[in-house]
């Protein structure tokens, strides 16, 4: 091999640069990582995250030293990025797979129909047994509820915006629809509980789907103008041409069109809402009892439940279990949800050319 | 500066389609080499090969060889990095670097091969610019974003920043189909003032320019649809146009196909 | 398609006037609209209704949480911004927000800090390193990740996570102890750091995924151009992929910050919190708005929840400040990789 590689480029009228091997990185790697631990070793280090530190960054200078000996600068600096970017991901994985792992693994401990079938209303939080049914039944009726203000609302406004919005009030409800996106849930919850003090309401369920509708709404809007954007204009202008009323072209045409990815958008937005804690907490408040009636008295939801029993068990071990096992069907839930809606965006995916 | 291209048995895939088949040219120094043929035909693939471009592409591959002055562009060890800057590209679609000023797209390739003096910079960016016949124009906007700039002299921007460099051959992939008749013949001007210095290989999809501008000429065609495109003949651009030994060639350029 | 008459456009019906008959103002007021028939009008009222009613809300929630606010703020003796405590139940009512509005933007600082690199790093591992088998199947999981709710984080990091940082506590006390701002008590490890990392690891997700989609619409003429003169892998990121994705990846940070500001479970479960001011990071204590509201809020008497949607309302101006700022940033940098988008 030409030793002319480190001058590659400007003058060399050579373009073999001297390369390292396809192994190299691992090499250096493995290196790296057995001299981390070799040093901890030796240092008596004991901490997992020192001698991976060490690691990290004898491996790191190794990179660019030997590269930059055998290679050039400019390759060394291309490795170390490279590394550096592999380093990102596998830092990344490790929590996030851990987060999998361990709800699944320990939401499964107590999970069965029973879990599913039965309330807490006579478990106390320290002993086992109860389980969700409460939790499901309040979820579900929170969650329909604000499906059923959020979504309309949200689709209109995004009919509004995109068939007919012009002007300024257009360019406000665009806006404050971004602005709305950002607003924490538990302020939406705070808005709501000052209506209901105004009023002097007790918790209900259907004061949390006030909530979650307000959260809803913008991702809606904004999932949903997506989709009508993708909407051709010729087929609107086609339906027009016929003497079709706009209204009709919206309803018959512009819509049936764009129905699979605003399905998807709402459904990806009722997935958010499902997990949403913070206003279920402050408006519907928690009931270990079963209440079917979402307009009167506390209920519980998933992730209420969730943290009531992490938070109210004084570390029963019991209220844990049921914490994971409420998680992993909460996380099923939420999951379920995203797939179908993939599922129904890939389905319904506008045919495009080919 | 200018070298010789010789390339021998090249074929390129994508993935498992083979797209050119066994290809083999030489393509003198100082010259300007202009590829034509149908669409489809793997000119373009070619080319991208002459650099190593095309293995950017996902599932991209070559067999052959591709000698600049004796030395395999894919031999053992060879860095397609060091070949890209030995062998410059200015592509179909003017592609200045949208967030850089004029003078920045110019310097980009002068910076990554470490010249950071800003006066010897600003030499080498007026004696390119010069080169592309641009300097006149954007003298006064140096720092004024390249995106801002009409699209021939987007595209003589892209050939600033490619010469600037100092390459030894220049590929350009169609480079004056996306711009007006003007430009064009602005573009087909520089290039007949680039071949003093540089070995120019221009793909074309207008006969006429390749007539004008090229010394040599290659005709490309596909065997059949779903085949992959082979080099029909290669000769002097004035006798591929006059008397072309093969029929396929003649019935292309009398517009009877293509 | 044959593009129809311009002029026709706004009124297609088969029964529009004659072109020769003048339409009043009002009507062609009405025309332009694309309302002209009762159908129409209704269709319109709707969707505009909508579009009204969502302003509605905005408003309501400024003026309900601030009337509210406002009734808790006139009884408080103590100073609201500066104050060290929460006592709500006492007579008279002393509550501040010092400690609440540092612990926000301390953890979210921290998170912002771990996240966004990592999340960057990611995103161009996904698009531009990653081989191209496994970059897909990732960035789907990376997607479903961002659908996890944050309670579930918040358990996890309050039984997972905490445990796990005692390590790290000890390392960075023994070695950065010195500064103050990572010295550690030995008490268990739920503090503003430990609320930062999960943080992190919560909008880690999200940012990728806007970064990602972001670096690859990145034009692959930009790409080339830089591979064809002469740019490494990391030469083409830093002059043609960073640069064009520079404002996405800001309006993806902006979108995490939002979250960490906001988020309330995950912070509740892991902070043990108090209220004073603590310099380190390691120490347990502190606390957050959203934190704050939750844990408070079901001990809280009437009083007591106005003066937590007073915290609130404090946490909503902040989130609108910072959602500002990343429009304004957007805004300014459109006229370079907009035009191109």
């Amino acid at each position: 091999m030409s030793t002319a590689a480190v001058v590659t480029g400007k003058h060399a009228g050579s373009l073999r640069g001297a390369r390292l091997p396809k192994w190299a990185p691992l090499a250096i790697a493995a290196v790296s990582i057995a001299l981390g631990l070799g040093i901890s070793a030796a240092a008596g280090l004991h901490s997992k995250i020192q001698w991976a530190l060490i690691a990290a960054l004898l491996h790191v200078v190794g990179t660019y030293g030997i590269a930059a000996r055998v290679e050039g600068r400019r390759q060394a600096k291309d490795r170390v990025a490279t590394s550096l970017v592999w380093v990102a991901f596998l830092l990344a994985v490790v929590p996030l797979a851990s987060l999998v792992w361990s709800t699944v693994r320990r939401g499964v401990k107590v999970l069965d129909l029973y879990f599913l079938t039965h309330s807490m209303g006579v478990v106390a939080d320290s002993e086992p047994g109860g389980g969700i049914y409460h939790a499901i039944i309040g979820s579900l009726e929170q969650i329909g509820l604000a499906t059923l203000i959020g979504a309309p609302i949200g689709v209109l406004t995004a009919i509004y915006l995109v068939e007919y919005g012009r002007g300024r009030l257009a360019k406000s409800v665009t806006f404050f629809v971004d602005v709305m996106t950002g607003i924490p849930s538990i302020v939406a919850g705070l808005f709501i509980l000052s209506i209901m003090l105004m009023l002097d309401l007790q918790p209900f369920g259907f004061a949390g789907s006030l909530a979650l509708a307000i959260l809803m709404m913008p991702v809606v809007v904004r999932s949903t103008e997506e989709m009508l954007k993708l909407v051709p204009n010729e087929l609107r202008e086609a339906s027009l041409a016929l003497g079709v009323p706009k209204w009709r072209t919206i309803l018959k045409v512009v819509l049936p069109t764009s129905i699979g990815g605003i399905t998807t958008g709402i459904m990806l937005a009722v997935a958010r809402i499902a997990g949403e804690t913070a206003p279920v907490l402050l408006l519907v408040f928690g009931n270990p009892f079963i209440n079917n009636n979402p307009f009167e008295g506390a209920q519980a939801s998933l992730p209420l439940y969730i943290y009531q029993q992490y938070s109210q068990s004084a570390g029963s071990p019991h209220a844990f279990n049921r914490a994971w096992a409420a998680s992993l069907t909460l996380i099923a839930f939420v999951m379920i949800l995203n797939l179908a809606a993939r599922g129904i965006a890939r389905w319904k995916a506008p045919k495009t050319g080919r | 500066m200018a070298k010789r291209i010789d390339v021998s048995g090249l074929t390129a895939y994508y993935g498992s389609h083979k797209a050119i088949e066994d290809i083999s040219m030489t393509i003198e120094p100082r010259t300007v080499t202009a590829f034509i043929g149908p669409s489809g035909c793997g000119k373009s693939t070619f080319l991208r090969t002459l650099n190593r471009m095309h293995e950017v592409t996902p599932g991209g591959r070559v067999e052959g060889k591709v000698l600049l002055d004796d030395e395999d562009l894919y031999g053992a060890g060879v860095d397609p990095v060091s070949v890209r800057r030995e062998i410059g590209m200015v592509f179909q679609r003017p592609n200045p670097f949208p967030t850089m000023s004029i003078f920045d797209n110019v310097a980009a390739g002068l910076r990554l091969n470490g010249m950071h003096k800003k006066s010897e910079l600003q030499d080498v960016v007026e004696k390119s610019l010069r080169g592309a016949n641009l300097w006149n124009e954007v003298k006064d906007r140096l720092n004024k974003p390249g995106a801002g700039l009409s699209g021939g002299q987007q595209q003589r921007l892209c050939i600033a920043r490619a010469i600037a460099v100092e390459p030894k051959v220049l590929l350009m992939d169609e480079p004056c189909s996306a711009l007006d008749p003007i430009s064009t013949l602005a573009i087909e001007d520089l290039i007949g003032e680039l071949k003093e210095r540089f070995t120019i290989v221009i793909v074309t999809h207008n006969m006429q320019q390749a007539a004008r501008v090229s010394d040599r000429t290659a005709f490309f065609n596909l065997a059949g649809v779903g085949q992959p495109g082979r080099l029909v003949e290669i000769d002097d651009t004035e006798r591929i146009f006059s008397n072309p030994s093969v029929q396929a060639t003649e019935d292309y350029i009398s517009g009877r196909f293509g | 398609m044959d593009p129809m008459d311009p002029m026709d456009t706004p009124t297609q019906t088969a029964d529009a006037p004659p072109r020769t008959l003048r339409p009043s103002p009002a009507e062609q007021k009405r025309a332009a609209r694309g309302a002209t028939r009762p159908g129409d009008r209704i269709f319109l009222g709707l969707s505009r209704g909508s579009g009204i009613l969502l302003l509605v809300i905005m408003a309501a929630i400024a003026v309900f949480l601030t009337y509210r606010a406002a009734l808790a703020l006139s009884k408080d003796d103590a100073n609201f911004l500066t104050a060290f405590e929460w006592n709500t139940g006492l007579v008279p009512p002393k509550f501040g927000i010092a400690v609440l509005a540092f612990g926000t933007v301390v953890s979210s600082i921290i998170a912002m800090v771990i996240a966004v690199p990592i999340a960057v790093a990611i995103a161009l591992f996904l698009t531009h390193y990653a081989p191209r088998r496994l970059s897909g199947p990732i960035a789907y999981v990376i997607d479903l990740l961002a659908a996890v709710p944050s309670i579930v984080y918040g358990l996890w990091g309050a039984l997972i996570l905490v445990p796990h940082m005692n390590g790290l506590f000890g390392w960075l006390d023994d070695y950065l102890g010195w500064t103050g701002v990572f010295s550690w008590d030995q008490g268990p490890p739920r503090s503003m750091l430990t609320v930062g990392v999960l943080l992190a690891i919560m909008i880690l997700p999200i940012i990728t995924n806007v970064s990602r989609e972001v670096f690859r619409q990145v034009p692959r003429t930009h790409e080339e151009a830089a591979l064809a003169l002469g740019a490494t892998r990391w030469e083409v990121v830093r002059m043609a992929v960073l640069p064009f994705g520079r404002s996405g990846v800001i309006s993806a940070s902006m979108l995490g910050l939002g979250r960490a500001l906001g988020e309330t479970m995950a912070v509740a479960t892991v902070l043990s919190p108090d209220f004073d001011l603590h310099a380190s990071l390691l120490n347990s204590g502190g606390g957050t708005f959203a934190q704050n509201i939750a844990s408070k809020f079901s001990e809280a008497t009437e009083f007591g929840r106005d003066a937590l949607i007073a915290s609130g309302l404090v946490l909503f101006v902040i989130t609108l400040l910072v959602n500002g700022a990343a429009r304004a940033i957007i805004a300014r940098r459109k006229e370079y990789s907009g035009a191109h988008a």
